[in-house]
């Protein structure tokens, strides 16, 4: 019998049962939302409509973005792990099909979850988004380059055994120029300074995601193989 | 024809030897039987040959035809039960083959997944998710997805754990069937199932 699927469908049908099996259990999706509800509406309380200047508000809501990525994207590994599937996943897949996979769970998760905390930080922060294309766009590549970041490290310590703490400290450093230039490029957004002003953001978080995805592809095999 | 080759494989965790130096050659139509006390290595020895542990010194080939492959391209002909290869306990056994089919390129055939059911004594548990199957039937279950491709190469570790008699003599069946045109390598420490093999490797401890 021979193998009709290319890298891309493996990589498809990875996410599919993930998908899968996270619909199931909700491990990943109760950790990473509850976190972030929980921090909104802490932050909300605590702040309210007063005025804060975007300088301010925009670091906030990437601290509730990124520490809700780390409540649970480190799952899509350690679940293997747990469950000690992740042999039997090696066995039947290439490793790039597998990061792959994982990769695009991880993105559509956090992703998902903006959809929903995005809106509602606006609503109770009473506050007026002036360049909402821009912002959009900042909020789409910041979350693809910290979805990668935390892909890669939750395979690299999802066979240790402080893996909680493991990940948000191997992962913070390597995210910080996303979250710098995130936080810098959500701030002009919200106070609605032009694109072309915006620029340099886009250009790093791009570049950033090109060369942390790029590195992740082409290592994940040292990773996986043990 | 296929055949696997394995040339002065050493493995060693920390500063502590497993084995050394262990060479073999098995091609289709052949059998392998690895025979060795608990902690020999034999579990370790399968994982080299899987590829899922790189040996410490050696190197494990694969040929099709005469021609060297990549262990990518003898992924989707190789089938492996062992203990430490889990199924998805939380999706059902039919979402299981679903995922093992189509990860390894095939279409979901539903018959034969019904067939492979039935031959393995699991009938009517197809929409069961596998955390209610008990560990007899999970080790069926793993036989179930090893065999959904036919491969040209089935290795199974410990191969009757957990299994009741009715289990242990499917089992049997599937070796003989497998041994005799294809490749089959078999790590056992019962003393019955030694006979499968055309050659065997004796792994001290």
């Amino acid at each position: 019998m021979t193998s009709r699927s290319t890298l891309l469908h493996k990589a498809w049908y990875v996410f599919q049962k993930d998908l899968h099996q996270e619909f199931r259990t909700r491990y990943a999706i109760n950790a990473i939302f509850l976190f972030a509800v929980t921090t909104l509406i802490v932050v909300s309380f605590s702040i309210g409509p007063a005025g804060l200047s975007a300088q301010v508000l925009s670091p906030l809501l990437w601290i509730i973005i990124f520490f809700s990525a780390m409540s649970g994207l480190s799952h899509i590994f350690v679940r293997e792990e747990e469950q000690q599937t992740s042999d039997t996943l090696r066995l039947v897949a290439p490793a790039n099909a597998i990061f792959l996979g994982k990769w695009l769970f991880n993105a559509v998760l956090l992703i998902g979850l903006e959809i929903l905390i995005v809106p509602l930080y606006l609503i109770f922060m009473n506050l007026e988004v002036k360049n909402p294309g821009g912002f959009a766009a900042i909020i789409l590549l910041g979350s693809l380059g910290v979805s990668t970041v935390a892909t890669i490290i939750a395979a690299i310590i999802s066979r240790a055994s402080a893996r909680g703490a493991l990940f948000a400290v191997l992962s913070f450093p390597i995210t910080l120029p996303i979250l710098v230039s995130a936080i810098h490029g959500t701030g002009m957004a919200i106070a609605g300074r032009p694109m072309v002003e915006m620029m340099g953001d886009y250009q790093i978080l791009f570049a950033f995601l090109v060369v942390i995805f790029t590195a992740s592809v082409l290592l994940f095999e040292f990773i996986w193989i043990i | 024809m296929w055949r696997i080759v394995g040339e002065n494989i050493t493995q060693q965790f920390n500063r502590r030897t497993i084995f050394r130096n262990i060479s073999f050659e098995i091609k289709s139509g052949e059998s392998l039987v690895l025979i060795g006390p608990n902690g020999s290595g034999k579990t370790t020895l399968i994982r080299i040959i899987c590829h899922l542990l790189r040996p410490t010194a050696g190197k494990v080939t694969y040929l099709n035809e005469g021609k060297r492959i990549s262990f990518e391209e003898l992924q989707p002909h190789l089938g492996l039960v062992g203990p430490y290869l889990q199924l998805y306990n939380n999706l059902t056994a039919f979402e299981n083959y679903t995922f093992f089919s189509k990860i390894r390129g095939l279409p979901v055939d539903v018959e034969r997944f019904r067939d492979l059911m039935k031959r393995l004594g699991l009938a009517g548990r197809e929409m069961d998710e596998l955390r209610t199957y008990s560990s007899g039937m999970l080790q069926r279950m793993k036989y179930v997805c090893a065999l959904i491709h036919d491969p040209d190469v089935l290795i199974l570790d410990e191969p009757t754990s957990n299994l009741d008699e009715e289990g242990v003599q499917i089992v049997y069946r599937i070796i003989e069937e497998q041994k005799r045109d294809k490749i089959l390598i078999l790590a056992t420490n019962e003393p019955g199932e030694f006979r499968f093999g055309d050659k065997q490797i004796h792994i001290a401890a």
